[in-house]
């Protein structure tokens, strides 16, 4: 607060209180001269506004050039085909994305998948269920989940939640799915609790708080007339929620999970811990150790030579920059095609 | 205001000329990650004994390698050493400065430290894939009367490129022709088979934790957190221990007279572990900045001198007298642009 004050007294023109000072003794007829003491003052603030916008347009710019130019071997090299060769050997120079394109997108995907439903119902418990006594810790207690640093979530991954995944999930899935066609071929490799299904579930754990605070904020904004007309009708908090809170914050609430999404495709430390990094797409198995696009940065990165090795590496990291840049963008349609809809019922 | 903010910044700079002249003993080096904490510590007691500082960058082999070649540092450190034409084509010089063991764990129940012996061509096939059971013919044969469950084994490597999965491949690559021809070495390579820890570090973890898991670290991490280590074959055929004397008595076999692009795997000798690597400086032949130049030879002039006990005190193994004697010869070789060699004494 003090500190406020004294911020404003800090912008206030030094002029302006002399100025007062001298006139009190004459009439009070006209507002002060120093109203526009400085007309440039306008003109600087538009410059910087301008330049900082500008900026951060020159950044992208440059940070997409610069990954153009550094990839440019490997493009040259491979062109789009980079997406779809499988092999990543240094020692014979050759180098394929898909392994790590499909491992980003098979953990995002395994994240989302749990993270969405679990993150509804948080947020649909602390805004419509929980007792008000509840709600502040719970809360609380969810967005903290957020505050822990993601090398914290790999370790506890790779030394706790590992080899309880191996024991209790892993090991009884696979000898229940044991022969069954497509699903038991998903289940197949060694039990060791590191792998695809780890790294999608860690990266659950590490998006849902973002998804749930993100949702129950919205589920607050619902217009409370809105609920307790559906109330009256004799709805139940179920119709409530899916006819009434959802439609309302259905942009919120694909916002969040697309914050959620952007975070968990460009995790690194998290993933590289628990996903087992292994370059290889023998099976489709989500047991099976895999390797994600930004885990391979971090790994190989510092260790890689100047060549084909290096800008096969930027490559990969242009590639996650476009998957980004088109989960944003798809969002955005769906969003405007949501809005569009919304205009055509009323 | 415009005036006393120049003058200021005049002065700011002439006095930042004035210092990097005076300052300019300070000797910068970047690269490997492994000789890391040696380096630190010998600047550390460096600067206490003699005053002048010496700044490291661990930024791995491959970064180091670039920015000595873009002439950003004094020298730089690599855990893999450069054949002598990629040398020459740079300009460089290498010379090594301390020596690591490798050493193969496994985490088997009832399997106890030295318990169990492998051979170059066994360890290639486990990490191949070929062999993928403890109970494998070509283990019990090597180990009678040694527990070895009827378990899939579960191989861990490094994930991370690395000056370590160097020596482990090129081991492989001497040993087993089938690893030669569908792997190759390298500081990173297309594994067959296993998961991948991040670092030494990742990797102890993951065989701690793995039961029937067989992995490789420095011989460092296997002594903090007392690991499992298996014996190895030699060259003269015996099955030696992981053990200090043994690295060093691989660097003694080596022949450094002619080359230092040496890679001190399976070395002669009958006490030599196989899988021992030596760490590298690679500076400029010829210095634009004989200074520099100078003292980054003065701080490994008093390493040598020096620094053998700190070395031992973080599992690194010092190089014998004859090598050192050698690489003190290679210095003579580092010379100023008028084609003196660079003073460091």
């Amino acid at each position: 607060m003090h500190s406020f004050g004294g911020a404003v007294a800090a912008t206030l023109p030094a002029s302006h209180y002399n100025g007062n000072q001298m006139e009190r003794s004459g009439p009070v007829s006209r507002p002060p001269a120093h109203r526009r003491a400085a007309p440039w003052a306008d003109s600087v603030f538009s410059f910087f506004a301008h330049a900082a916008a500008i900026l951060t347009l020159a950044l992208l710019a440059g940070i997409i050039l610069s990954l153009v130019i550094g990839a440019m071997p490997s493009i040259r090299e491979y062109g789009l085909s980079f997406l779809w060769r499988s092999d990543w050997d240094p020692v014979k120079n050759s180098y394929g994305g898909l392994v790590m394109i499909y491992g980003t997108l098979m953990t995002s995907f395994i994240a989302l998948a749990i993270a969405v439903p679990v993150s509804f119902g948080i947020a649909l418990f602390l805004t419509e269920l929980s007792p008000k006594w509840l709600k502040r810790p719970l809360g609380i207690a969810v967005e903290l989940l957020a505050a822990v640093p993601s090398i914290v979530y790999g370790m506890w991954g790779l030394l706790v939640f590992g080899p309880i995944l191996a024991t209790y999930v892993q090991a009884p899935l696979q000898s229940l799915l044991a022969g069954v066609p497509f699903l038991g071929g998903l289940v197949t490799g060694p039990p060791v609790g590191i792998g695809i299904l780890s790294a999608g579930i860690i990266l659950a754990i590490m998006v849902i708080p973002f998804i749930a605070s993100v949702m129950r904020d919205v589920f607050e904004i619902t217009p409370q007339a809105l609920k307790e007309s559906a109330y009256s009708l004799g709805s139940t908090t179920w119709e409530v929620v899916y006819k009434v809170v959802l439609p309302y914050t259905k942009t919120g609430v694909i916002g969040g999970i697309m914050l959620g999404l952007g975070r968990a495709l460009g995790e690194t430390m998290a993933v590289t811990f628990v996903i087992g990094n292994t370059n290889q797409l023998n099976s489709l198995s989500v047991f099976e150790a895999a390797n994600s696009i930004s885990s391979a940065l971090a790994n190989e990165f510092a260790e890689a030579g100047q060549g084909l090795h290096q800008a096969s590496l930027i490559y990969l990291g242009l590639v996650l920059f476009f998957i980004t840049f088109v989960v944003l963008s798809l969002s955005k349609v769906l969003l405007s095609r949501l809005k569009m809809n919304e205009g055509g019922r009323t | 205001m415009n005036s006393s903010l120049s003058r200021s910044l005049a002065c700011a700079s002439a006095l930042g000329l004035f210092a990097s002249a005076s300052f300019a003993q300070d000797a910068t080096g970047a690269g490997a990650t492994f000789p890391a904490p040696l380096y630190a510590k010998w600047a550390d007691a460096y600067n206490k004994a003699v005053g002048l500082k010496m700044n490291y960058q661990s930024v791995g082999s491959g970064a180091g390698l670039n920015q000595i070649r873009a002439k950003t540092v004094d020298f730089g450190a690599s855990d893999m050493p450069l054949k002598d034409d990629a040398l020459a084509k740079d300009g460089l010089v290498q010379f090594p400065t301390v020596i690591g063991g490798v050493v193969p764990v496994v985490n088997i129940n009832g399997v106890s430290p030295g318990q169990m012996k492998l051979t170059g061509q066994v360890l290639g096939d486990i990490f191949l894939g070929k062999i993928a059971k403890w109970n494998d013919p070509a283990l019990t044969a090597l180990n009678p009367g040694v527990p070895l469950p009827d378990a899939a084994i579960s191989v861990v490597r490094r994930a991370d490129g690395s000056g370590t999965s160097f020596i482990f491949t090129n081991y492989l690559s001497k040993k087993n022709p089938e690893w030669q021809a569908k792997v190759g070495e390298g500081t990173a390579v297309n594994w067959p088979t296993g998961a991948g820890g991040k670092g030494n570090e990742g990797v102890a973890a993951f065989v701690g934790r793995l039961p029937n898991s067989i992995g490789y670290v420095e011989y460092a991490y296997v002594k903090q957190n007392k690991m499992t280590y298996t014996l190895l074959q030699n060259k003269d055929g015996n099955f030696v221990t992981p053990f200090f004397n043994n690295f060093k008595a691989a660097a003694a076999g080596a022949d450094w007279s002619k080359t230092f692009y040496q890679v001190l795997t399976e070395q002669p000798g009958k006490d030599s572990w196989p899988l021992t690597g030596a760490t590298f400086i690679m500076m400029h032949k010829t210095q634009e900045k004989p200074a520099s130049a100078a003292s980054a030879l003065k701080f490994f002039d008093w390493a040598f001198v020096s620094g053998d006990k700190m070395a031992e005190e973080l599992e690194y193994v010092p190089l014998p007298d004859s090598v050192k004697a050698l690489v003190r010869k290679q210095w003579s070789e580092i010379k100023d642009e008028s084609g003196k060699p660079v003073a460091f004494k």
